[in-house]
């Protein structure tokens, strides 16, 4: 597992800077260049490696997704109050799990970035809170083994312009919403109006789920 | 046909992470029953994502990737999904916390038929399941912070709406009203609470403190 390391096919993604900034004190300095400094990778390519994870075992595109993501999550948990040594804890432990869910994954339905974080959310109740996440039952026994590559794409598409949409928010909005995710805000707290154009991929995920269903029955 | 559905607050705050494990639990029961909220959640969910995207990176600590492979070589395969409880009063996510479908709940008397479960969920709120006898009423209460209603089986009516199977009511403190149960089968709910119920009646009220409203 461990040679297949060495032929990673995206050379570019291990000569980019490691890491941006640290600890959890430092949450928005810095936010405009990170954001404009994120990543060449689009979320269709994550989709692929999801994909090459799940069919072939497959190491270097695991070493893609966790050079990627892995640091993000570390610092999810680290704003919702993990120590640094939780938070890289819970993030190998979330990043194992991708290795061992990947064929949950439903990319007509989430971008991997989604996944990734409702993953490493129900990992920081279950450790920081230590309280039990109920979760919705299934669909059925997992995503269609072939979604509709379009519907893939298409989905793929709202998740970044989501993305771009919430980079733009007037910083104190963003921030606010940035909060409500990282755990800083109670429930009471949270106020949905968000300013962020969520109907077109409500309405493309409500489609999928009709296909699903379609499909099972 | 569900007509009344989650809040767009309490789908943020589940997706957020940020909902007592009581609300969470009738979140996810409502959203395995009703695809229109589970569109809506992944939609929230998608704002999460969009957040981890673009958030500062933390650096990992040296070999941490080998050692992420490493705990996948150790670990156990995953267990497959469960099929899902199609058709069944209990959807999964209270089944799990009762251990079993609606014969394994372990009911208890609150008088004129009307029977309820407590489950076991953290202190910030209850969760319960309610049995009332068709064409009983739940004792006129009104109530302290917020109360989520859930109909599993049969229906209940108030003063504003008729609850089925799947919708929830969401009532805050300036709801006060006497769900009655329909004829036919006995209403079976599931109700979350971030406060005590205050029942009106002083009977009820003297009750309270024994049987945890």
């Amino acid at each position: 597992m461990l040679q297949s390391l060495e032929r990673l096919e995206k050379p570019d993604a291990s000569a980019r800077p490691p890491t941006y900034g640290v600890g959890a004190g430092r949450v928005r300095a810095g936010h405009e260049q990170e954001t404009a400094a994120i990543t060449d990778e689009t979320p269709a390519d994550w989709v692929a490696l999801v994909a090459r994870v799940r069919d072939g075992q497959d190491a270097a595109a695991f070493a893609a997704l966790f050079r990627h993501f892995a640091p993000r999550v570390k610092a999810f948990l680290m704003k919702g109050g993990a120590s640094a040594a939780v938070a890289e804890d819970c993030a190998q432990d979330v990043m194992a799990t991708v290795w061992r869910k990947a064929h949950l994954f439903d990319p007509s339905r989430a971008s991997v970035a989604t996944w990734i974080f409702t993953i490493a959310r129900n990992r920081r109740i279950d450790v920081l809170r230590r309280e039990n996440r109920p979760e919705p039952e299934e669909l059925g026994w997992g995503p269609e083994p072939e979604p509709d590559q379009e519907d893939v794409f298409a989905l793929q598409q709202d998740s970044a312009k989501l993305g771009a949409a919430l980079a733009e928010l007037p910083d104190k909005q963003r921030q606010l919403v940035e909060r409500a995710y990282f755990g800083e805000l109670s429930h009471t707290e949270i106020a949905a109006e968000t300013g962020l154009p969520l109907g077109t991929i409500k309405s493309r995920i409500r489609l999928a789920l009709e296909r699903l269903r379609h499909s099972l029955s | 046909m569900i007509k009344h559905h989650l809040s767009d607050d309490l789908l943020m705050a589940y997706s957020a992470g940020q909902l007592p494990e009581a609300f969470s639990l009738v979140v996810a029961t409502h959203v395995s029953l009703c695809d229109e909220c589970r569109a809506r959640l992944a939609g929230f969910d998608s704002i999460g994502g969009a957040v981890l995207e673009h958030t500062e990176s933390a650096a990992m600590a040296e070999g941490s990737l080998e050692a992420t492979l490493r705990r996948i070589g150790r670990a156990p395969e995953s267990p497959a999904i469960s099929p899902p409880a199609r058709g069944r009063v209990l959807p999964r996510p209270v089944r799990d916390y009762v251990g079993g479908g609606v014969d394994a709940v372990k009911w208890r008397n609150l008088g004129g038929g009307v029977r309820q479960a407590i489950l076991p969920t953290s202190r910030a709120a209850s969760a319960r399941l309610l049995y009332i006898p068709a064409g009983a009423a739940v004792p006129d209460h009104g109530h302290k912070g917020t109360e989520l209603t859930l109909v599993l089986q049969g229906a209940f009516s108030d003063e504003s709406a008729r609850f089925g199977r799947g919708d929830v009511e969401i009532a805050d403190e300036s709801v006060e009203h006497t769900p009655v149960a329909e004829p036919g089968a006995a209403c079976i709910c599931l109700a979350a609470t971030d406060a005590p119920l205050k029942f009106n009646a002083l009977i009820p009220r003297l009750v309270q403190p024994f049987f945890r409203i």
